[in-house]
């Protein structure tokens, strides 16, 4: 570890400890007035995780985030200020008011909902079985007699080996790269792997081009912000409820994981 | 040391690694049979054969000898189905092992042709024996009984490296010790159960092609 990076990891740590001891959330009166009169809103965003987050070719960060903070934050009609965060302190920038949103794919789970809130979903992220358009899979159970790719004990691989009927031939590859390649060549009929996975594989626009079939394991993405923030929360679910409504989210998905967005998210 | 050593997965795992030692054999003996094969035949080529044949065959023996074995294999199993040509993961492991030792065992078997003293072609001629049947009757065996222990030593060394093949998603031993693994995250158990496998394998397979070389050279010839 570099000696920058563990002092913001000991950063981090500490002020979530702190955070923790001594809850800020009720000493904010309203997150959404005070974002409207500094006409500013700062909102946590990934920077090494495409396609959500990353830095391009012109050192401008872009991705599926970045396009919905700045969808937002255009709502809101207040300038955006991107803070670049990582998966570890994502939350902990948050509960240290150093951001007022975190739109950094982050997933909901027990331990995160105890100490902020969600919005509604504003992102897919899930695994699954991907194959050629032409191949008939709508189930597990017609998985039966084919021959699936996985990566070796990824999330996948364990869900996949819990679920499948028999006659399946499982091939585990050694990495992400054996398991796409295998896919590539034809080598293996489908593969299970997750969309942000695939959404790369579509990106290099390949003949065999993976489609999901269905779904292994669901996780979205939600919007995090502090909690006893009613107004801020009404407003934020309300511009995403609209931008899935106006097939502005859709656009944002088909740009960065060449997807349609699902209609149930 | 606070190491807990556990070796119970292997109640529930040994048939994996029953199943990754057969492939591993399988692979072996499919390897070395075929692979001798060609490998004679191509040391034929390269010492006593026409010469427009030359070319070709120390084209093969060079490229295969100067690229990696990982890279052949992905060669052969991603490489080569977008032109038509699609092996499953065992038959390319097959093929790439055999297309391996072909080479290897080529120049070691040529070396044992060429050390074939003069004198014994020109008694193969005196007895009216064509060029080939003074190569196949009077020059191989010899040749094969010279170069048996660095033959032998060759077969092991691409028996051992017959590991990667787990890449490619073959399920030989070394695909079963990393899927274990990577189920019970007992590594050093895993990797060391297996070290001890491969040694007890290369062992025994060092006894079968030293009774083998009795059985196929019973006379001692002179060197």
């Amino acid at each position: 570890m570099h000696k920058r990076q563990f002092i913001t990891a000991l950063v981090a740590v500490g002020s979530a400890a702190l955070a923790s001891a001594f809850p800020v959330s009720s000493a904010i009166a309203d997150a959404l007035a005070d974002i409207t009169s500094s006409k500013t809103i700062r909102i946590a965003v990934p920077q090494d995780f495409p396609p959500f987050g990353s830095v391009g070719p012109d050192m401008k960060p872009r991705g599926y985030d970045i396009d919905v903070a700045t969808l937002v934050a255009e709502k809101l009609g207040v300038k955006l200020s991107m803070v670049p965060v990582t998966s570890a302190n994502r939350v902990a920038y948050l509960q240290t008011n150093k951001v007022d949103l975190v739109i950094s794919s982050l997933g909901k789970n027990p331990e995160r909902a105890a100490v902020i809130d969600f919005s509604i979903a504003y992102a897919p992220y899930f695994s699954g079985v991907f194959a050629p358009k032409d191949v008939a899979i709508a189930t597990v159970a017609d998985l039966s007699g084919k021959v699936v790719g996985v990566t070796r004990g990824s999330i996948e691989d364990l869900e996949l080996s819990k679920l499948v009927p028999e006659g399946v031939t499982i091939k585990r590859y050694e990495d992400n790269n054996g398991n796409i390649s295998a896919f590539l060549s034809g080598q293996v009929v489908a593969v299970v792997t997750g969309n942000v996975v695939a959404a790369a594989i579509l990106d290099k626009n390949p003949p065999r081009k993976p489609e999901l079939k269905f779904l292994i394991k669901d996780s979205p993405c939600y919007v995090g912000m502090n909690k006893n923030e009613p107004a801020l929360m009404a407003k934020i679910n309300e511009i995403i409820a609209e931008a899935k409504k106006s097939g502005a989210l859709n656009a944002i998905s088909e740009k960065w994981l060449h997807q349609p967005l699902d209609k149930n998210l | 040391m606070t190491y807990n050593f556990d070796f119970g997965w292997l109640l529930v795992y040994y048939p994996q690694i029953l199943h990754g030692i057969a492939i591993t054999i399988e692979l072996i003996v499919v390897a070395a049979v075929v692979g001798i094969a060609v490998g004679i035949c191509c040391a034929w080529v390269r010492a006593l054969g026409p010469a427009w044949l030359k070319p070709p065959v120390t084209a093969y023996v060079e490229l295969i000898r100067n690229t990696p074995f990982l890279i052949q294999l992905f060669f052969i199993y991603f490489g080569l189905p977008p032109l038509g040509l699609r092996l499953s993961e065992l038959e390319a492991a097959n093929l790439a092992m055999v297309v391996n030792l072909g080479a290897y065992s080529c120049e070691i078997i040529r070396a044992g042709i060429q050390a074939t003293p003069k004198g014994q072609f020109e008694a193969g001629a005196s007895l009216a024996m064509t060029p080939f049947e003074t190569f196949r009757h009077v020059v191989l065996v010899p040749a094969l009984q010279r170069i048996w222990p660095a033959l032998s030593s060759q077969v092991i060394i691409v028996m051992l490296g017959s590991a990667v093949v787990s890449q490619i998603a073959a399920q030989d031993l070394s695909f079963a010790t990393n899927f274990i693994q990577s189920r019970t995250f007992r590594a050093f158990e895993a990797y060391f159960f297996s070290t001890v496998l491969y040694l007890v394998l290369a062992i025994l397979l060092r006894w079968v092609l030293a009774r083998l070389g009795r059985i196929i050279f019973p006379r001692t010839v002179a060197r």
